[in-house]
């Protein structure tokens, strides 16, 4: 057994406790954001403000809980494929729902 | 043939270099190859399946009135045809079992990134089967909604819809994981040398199709737990009377299936740009273009899956944008087609087995994407939507062209793993027998369709019956011609000539390797210095 | 039959993102339903939201956030060689999946106790949006749970195998996958956190 990929790539990098501390009261911040922002009437404006928040926070998770920022580009990119895919099979879908 | 030839069984490379012994050896192997060679008996056996039930189908139709069978039997046997010939042979026919016996041989890697996970696909495959054979015998009986399970009709009906959805769900995890193996391997297990460039067009069009896997499977994973929920919970997404939207059923079955279409052509567009330049002693004609094609083909075919909703009271909007990208589709399809026939353009063509497999591919395969286009017209769909024309136009594509392309790939790779050829004369009669066959059959089937004649039904109006006669004798002409070809496949495998080195001339990496292949399929790791199609560099046999 | 393919991590990991894709698709599909459905039924979406319970719902989104962090800490204690502190860590996770799980059990017995649940007669005869909304939630709640479950099942196998020093500081790519299973349960719920709970 030899692990000679895992060294060359840099995959073993080390993300600090303190980093992810800080990283999990940003989430605990924007949970409170999101919830102070939804309670206000902003009419359609509160699904986007929390929709966008839930991006940034999925954003913060896989960055950092998940490593994405220390991973090889290839890692961003198919995961970018994956997301596209969604958004596609969701915004194809709207030709029919919003124009029936 | 000589006489020692007949005896001894099947020897040497993984035949041989195995811990476990008899089934076990089997059913618990992590080799590749033996693993593909599971899939290829496990797929093959429903194919046969899907067949008989396709010869039923076609005798009852042979006549109007009941023929053979009652109605409700009619309404069982096309539905577990379509089932079983779409989620137990065609889904995982090419990709699990020859994407599994070679790919990792073509990039000269020992095996797939995860072969536990791929012996775990397998057994899935084997488990999602039984329970789908289960639920024909079992509860209320062999479903009758049609592959498609549509709502409501499929939340409503008596049979055992439920457990052959959770089957069929089952199914689609054991896809997945092919899929995710199939993309890791192909990332990291390159040999040196094996640059993207270098690829065999084989990898290519499973790289693309795993991407199709992994993506567009899960849709259909969760659509079908909803069926099984409205079922059992009453949950009533999809029921209009509560607010559901039995349209919603239909975006999200064909969401997973219309590129599972693209899962079941794009392999077998592999195989055929493996054989062609093979046969015809030339490199392939435009590498670059139909390696993209495929990736072209997994994305563009992703997003047109309304085509099939184009009557289901969908809005304009959307099938006037679902009618133009099925329309793109049609691109990266024929730049493969041109691309196969500019290969054969001056080549030296061989017309061997393989070959004329593949060669009817390209024929059958352009018949049926043609008349796709005539399905994929919105205006022209409304006359012949849910007709026979359907029938046959998917039959070309998905027979004719994946069908044909799994027997090509068979008559080319097999000998190199078996270590035994098959006779060529009984496969060339019987190729001709099924090439004949598929046309009388099918392409009546189109005309049926156009003169009017729907799909599914158990009865038809008589001035049809002489065309439905014609049908059904075609496909005795196809079942003969398949059962010599598998019988002369079968025999030369096991008792045939020895079939040694390169005869043929390869220059992708299977080639280089013994016959067959050892355990970790090659002496030592390979260098790669040529492309798949360098038939120069390679050198001649 | 040994292959003795050479270790490697980085195929590892990329196996099991690829993984999580489908996971992620899996419940696209259900997002998918939930987009098309409240452009339909806003009204009877917004009703339905202002039942549930928005304390347990932040509740529950807090102990998952922790969970969470206790993860990827578990990640770092393994790789600088801690490996009590990694069972310790995921011991944390665990425990913050059976809050949660309790927490939605009260939630889903207060919903069964106002005569809401699939198919029951208040749904059946309420407003068509009022069924399609509730049907969701536990569609999609249902599913989610089921995958803490799975995710804390595999965080306890893979932590006895730390504890039993099979994974060490040099060959953790199976903690490091199980706990990106364990994250991704977290991601999902924080689309569920405000689909359902704020935004109505």
């Amino acid at each position: 057994m030899s692990d000679h990929d895992a060294h060359k790539e840099g995959s073993v990098h080390i993300v600090s406790y303190g980093q992810l501390v800080a990283v999990w009261v940003s989430l605990l911040l924007l949970t409170v954001t999101t919830v102070a922002v939804t309670r206000v009437d902003l009419g359609a404006g509160k699904v986007w403000a929390a929709l966008a928040i839930a991006c940034v926070k999925s954003g913060l998770v896989i960055a950092f809980f998940m490593h994405m920022k220390y991973e090889a580009r290839l890692f961003r990119i198919i995961f970018f494929v994956a997301l596209v895919t969604l958004a596609v099979f969701i915004g194809l879908t709207f030709f029919d729902v919003l124009y029936r | 043939m000589s006489s020692d030839a007949t005896v001894t069984p099947v020897t040497g490379g993984f035949w041989e270099d195995t811990g476990k012994r008899g089934i076990a050896s089997w059913i618990f192997s992590t080799d590749h190859k033996r693993i593909g060679l599971l899939y290829l008996y496990s797929v093959l056996g429903f194919f046969l399946v899907g067949v008989f039930l396709g010869v039923l189908i076609r005798l009852e139709l042979m006549a109007p009135g009941p023929t053979i069978m009652t109605a409700k039997t009619y309404n069982a046997v096309f539905t577990v045809h379509g089932v079983v010939m779409i989620f137990l042979f065609i889904i995982p026919g090419i990709p699990a079992s020859f994407g599994n016996l070679v790919m990792p041989i073509q990039i000269g890697a020992r095996d797939v990134a995860f072969p536990r996970l791929n012996l775990l696909s397998w057994w899935l495959y084997a488990i999602g089967a039984v329970i789908v054979l289960t639920s024909l015998f079992t509860g209320g009986g062999a479903p009758d909604t049609g592959w498609t399970f549509y709502v409501p009709f499929s939340a409503r009906t008596g049979t055992n819809v439920s457990l052959a959805v959770f089957g069929v769900f089952v199914l689609g995890f054991s896809s997945i994981l092919t899929g995710v193996n199939f993309v890791t391997t192909i990332h990291r297990l390159r040999a040196e040398g094996m640059n993207w460039g270098r690829l065999p067009l084989f990898v290519w069009s499973l790289y693309a199709t795993a991407w199709v896997q992994i993506l567009a499977t899960p849709i259909v994973a969760i659509t079908l737990l909803m069926v099984i929920a409205e079922r059992t919970l009453g949950v009533g997404l999809f029921d209009p009377s509560r607010g559901g939207d039995p349209v919603m059923y239909q975006h999200l079955f064909w969401i997973y299936s219309h590129p599972a279409v693209y899962i079941m052509i794009l392999p077998a567009m592999g195989v055929i740009s493996e054989v062609i330049p093979v046969f015809s002693r030339k490199p392939i004609f435009g590498y670059k273009m139909i390696a993209v094609s495929s990736v072209a083909i997994a994305a563009a075919g992703s997003v047109v899956w309304g085509h099939h909703m184009f009557t289901s009271g969908m809005s304009d909007t959307a099938v006037m944008v679902f009618s133009f990208l099925t329309f793109v589709v049609a691109i990266p399809s024929a730049i493969k087609v041109f691309n196969w026939v500019s290969t054969l353009y001056r080549g030296s063509i061989s017309l061997e087995a393989p070959m004329l497999f593949a060669l009817s591919f390209i024929l059958l395969f352009s018949i049926g994407g043609l008349s796709g286009l005539i399905l994929g017209a919105a205006a022209t769909d409304i006359h012949v939507h849910d007709t026979h024309f359907v029938v046959g136009h998917f039959h070309y594509v998905m027979f004719g062209g994946t069908g044909f392309a799994f027997f090509a790939a068979a008559h080319y790779w097999l000998p190199k793993f078996y270590g035994r050829r098959y006779k060529e004369k009984p496969a060339i009669v019987a190729w001709a027998l099924m090439f004949v066959g598929f046309n009388v059959m099918y392409f009546t089937m189109q005309v049926l369709g156009m003169k009017g004649m729907p799909r599914r039904y158990f009865d038809y109006l008589p001035e049809f019956a002489r065309l439905n006669f014609v049908a059904t004798v075609g496909s005795w002409i196809l079942v003969t011609g398949l059962i010599i070809m598998l019988v002369n496949l079968w025999r030369g495998l096991l008792k045939g000539e020895p079939f040694e080195g390169n005869p043929w001339g390869g220059a992708s990496l299977e080639w280089i390797t013994a016959t067959p292949p050892p355990t970790e399929n090659f002496e030592e790791d390979p260098v790669v210095t040529h492309g798949p199609y360098d038939f120069k560099r390679a050198g001649e046999p | 039959m040994s292959h003795l393919l050479p270790r490697d991590d980085v195929g590892a990991k990329l196996g099991m993102w690829l993984f999580l894709f489908t996971e992620l698709l899996l419940f696209g599909g259900l997002f998918i339903l939930y987009a098309v459905y409240l452009a339909r039924y806003p009204h009877e979406f917004s009703a339905g939201g202002h039942e549930l319970n928005v304390v347990m719902g932040t509740t529950n989104t807090v102990v998952l956030l922790t969970s969470s962090l206790l993860a990827a800490m578990a990640v770092t204690a393994i790789k600088t060689g801690k490996p009590k502190s990694t069972v310790a860590l995921l011991l944390g996770t665990i425990g913050c999946a059976g809050i949660f799980l309790v927490i939605k059990y009260f939630e889903w017995s207060a919903k069964f106790a106002h005569g809401i649940y699939p198919g029951s007669p208040r749904l059946v005869h309420g407003p068509p949006g009022e069924s399609v909304f509730f049907s969701l939630y536990f569609l999609t709640t249902g599913l989610h749970g089921i995958h803490v479950v799975v995710g804390g099942a595999l965080l306890t196998w893979i932590g006895t195998k730390v504890g039993k020093g099979s994974l060490t500081a040099e060959n953790n790519v199976m903690l490091e996958n199980g706990t990106l299973y364990w994250h991704l349960v977290d991601l999902v719920w924080i689309f569920i956190f405000p689909l359902y709970y704020l935004i109505l």
